[in-house]
């Protein structure tokens, strides 16, 4: 049915998202994410066949850069806004789960 | 889990289907979409533009010769180039991947719908059906540290380098491959060779395997019969040499033999090979491709590459491996199986660099699948390190058709080129290796057999033709190996008045 959303779907995508919220927000989110939907769902009443799908507003094609190497950063000022640096690398937190 | 079936069992039992993912890291000067330089070997986060980094409110550019690159991968796949292609996001979280998603492309592959035909070692041939080849960036690096078993799980922290984040990659999948049997674990190591060759003729790739530039990650599943609908399949990420494809393809349809035949059941999942013990093991659950919420990167405007580009691109490709083994047999007049031998040697560029120096095609492949062969073995080289050209070869090879040389003498002439005393031709000078033809050394020595060997010259006399053979040993001794055997034989037979 488009229009609805339950919670476990929005709770399935916050999770995803890494977007922490309880149970109220939860249900506030289905709510107004139903909405949004529902107003989605009228808009593909509209869109037949004959209306191609389009990700790009602007009729705009084959956009390119050479393939040519410019300044780059140095180490240091890429890890000038990393809260931690070891050996020239970004440190993170441990990663759980695998590689 | 009980003890893993046997090999032969479990293909005797279950009918193998594989499905294999290579990513190709492209040999562009740049990155994907931004200018930072694609070299390897740069000091930790040099190779970095705030793009790499993904830092706020960059955008990116596509490389134009990325885009050629994948072009050139799908027609030499067979595939059929989208009109029109788009970019999307792959969103998931991890450290090596600074935007929180990757670019990538989904549901419009710049290529799709190819067939790839596939040589096994023996000969045997098949098809490898392609479903797509499409355009992405590769993820920055981690390294694990810290922890008492030095895996991730132990590890404390994680340290990221992000020289390889965007990097092109193009990412080519295959459809189901069945009908290998037993032979599954040769096929997908034969399939993934020969698209390194592939991408090495078509120079989009240094496609090294051992730096990482061509990744296969290989799905395996097992059914009943080959009537059968498909089983449950899992992926063995990341295995990153020939010799790995083939044994983790191999114990994954061990492993799942061994499962089913308990009657349970496969679990989807990536699952990591251990180069130590030739094993897999089980990694995470596989995501829906829904959990990544793919969607159109608004950041990027579709490509459509034009059929006068494509057209053009498609009439410089360059001869394909297969289609150049298949020419270079027929002019060579070579057998499948002596084609075979030099190719899997890794002797082709050799054999026909030689051929082009001079050298007869027989010849050329004698010598290198031969003596040389047998000198690297010895010194347990590569044959490329012994320092013999081709066009040394071909000196030996028109020493040996003028006569002034034997096969004998041109090994020892070899080994000569090899220790570095220079060309064939100063070898044979300075040894003094060169045929002796002055006849009047040579009828000594003919003189000298005959009369010690009166028992053979009587068979001789008597009919026995093939008894000569044993005077011409006498000779070659007498005069150190440098007789023509063809000129003693006739100096023999006249000798004895038979001629």
């Amino acid at each position: 049915m488009p229009g609805e959303i339950t919670t476990e779907q929005v709770a399935h995508l916050a999770q995803l998202a890494r977007i922490a919220a309880d149970e109220q927000e939860l249900a506030q989110l289905s709510q107004d994410l139903g909405k949004i939907l529902g107003a989605v769902a009228r808009v593909q009443e509209i869109a037949t066949d004959e209306v191609p799908a389009t990700s790009h507003p602007i009729p705009l094609s084959n956009v390119y850069r050479e393939d040519v190497p410019v300044p780059t950063l140095t180490q240091e000022e890429a890890l000038s806004g990393a809260p931690e640096a070891a050996e020239g690398k970004f440190a993170v937190p441990q990663i759980l789960g695998e590689e | 889990m009980a003890r893993l079936l046997s090999y032969e069992e479990a293909v005797s039992r279950f009918d193998p289907v594989l499905g294999i993912e290579v990513h190709v890291e492209l040999g562009t000067r740049t990155k994907m979409f931004d200018g930072a330089p694609n070299s390897f070997g740069a000091d930790s986060n040099e190779n970095v533009t705030p793009v790499s980094l993904g830092l706020p409110g960059v955008l990116p550019v596509l490389n134009e010769k990325a885009v050629e690159y994948a072009v050139k991968i799908g027609l030499a796949l067979g595939c059929e180039i989208a009109e029109s292609c788009r970019f999307a996001r792959k969103n998931y979280f991890y450290p090596d991947v600074p935007k929180n998603f990757q670019t990538s492309q989904y549901d419009e592959p710049i290529a799709f719908d190819g067939v790839l035909p596939v040589e096994l070692e023996d000969g045997e041939q098949l098809e490898v059906l392609i479903e797509r080849a499409h355009m992405e960036e590769d993820a920055g690096k981690n390294t694990h540290v810290g922890g008492a078993t030095g895996r991730i799980h132990g590890a404390e922290y994680s340290l990221v380098d992000y020289n390889r984040a965007g990097v092109p990659l193009v990412e080519i999948v295959t459809r189901p491959i069945t009908g290998t049997g037993a032979r599954a674990p040769e096929v997908a190591r034969a399939y993934v060779q020969t698209l390194r060759d592939i991408f090495r003729a078509l120079g989009v790739s240094e496609a090294r395997m051992e730096q990482g530039n061509v990744r296969a990650d290989i799905n395996v599943s097992l059914r009943e019969s080959p009537d059968a609908p498909l089983g449950t399949r899992t992926e063995t990420k990341n295995v990153n040499s020939f010799r790995s494809i083939e044994r983790a393809v191999r114990y994954e349809i061990q492993r799942q033999a061994t499962v089913l035949s308990q009657g349970e059941k496969i679990i989807q999942e990536t699952r990591h090979f251990h180069e130590d013990d030739g094993t897999t093991s089980a990694g995470r659950v596989k995501s829906d491709a829904d959990d990544y919420r793919y969607f159109p990167e608004p950041d990027l405007v579709p490509v459509e590459p034009s059929r006068e580009w494509v057209d053009q691109l498609r009439a410089s490709l360059p001869e394909l491996p297969a289609a150049r083994r298949r020419r270079l047999r027929q002019e060579w007049g070579f057998s499948e199986l002596e084609m075979r031998d030099v190719v899997n040697a890794n002797l082709l560029d050799a054999v026909e660099a030689t051929v082009t120096a001079g050298a007869s095609p027989a010849a050329a492949r004698k010598w290198w699948t031969g003596e040389l062969t047998r000198q690297a073995n010895a010194a347990e080289k590569d044959v490329a390190e012994l320092g013999v050209t081709p066009e040394h070869v071909a000196e030996l090879a028109g020493l040996v058709d003028a006569g002034k040389l034997n096969d004998k003498l041109a090994r020892q002439v070899l080994a000569g080129v090899i220790e570095g005393e220079g060309g064939p031709g100063e070898v044979m000078a300075a040894r003094g290796l060169e045929l002796v033809r002055d006849d009047g050394a040579l009828e000594a020595a003919v003189e000298e057999a005959i009369a010690g060997n009166p028992d053979v010259v009587e068979k001789i006399k008597g009919g026995k033709m093939q008894a000569i053979g044993a005077l011409i040993g006498p000779i070659m001794k007498a005069t150190r190996g440098q007789a023509d055997a063809g000129r003693a034989r006739e100096l023999i037979i006249a000798k004895l008045g038979l001629g």
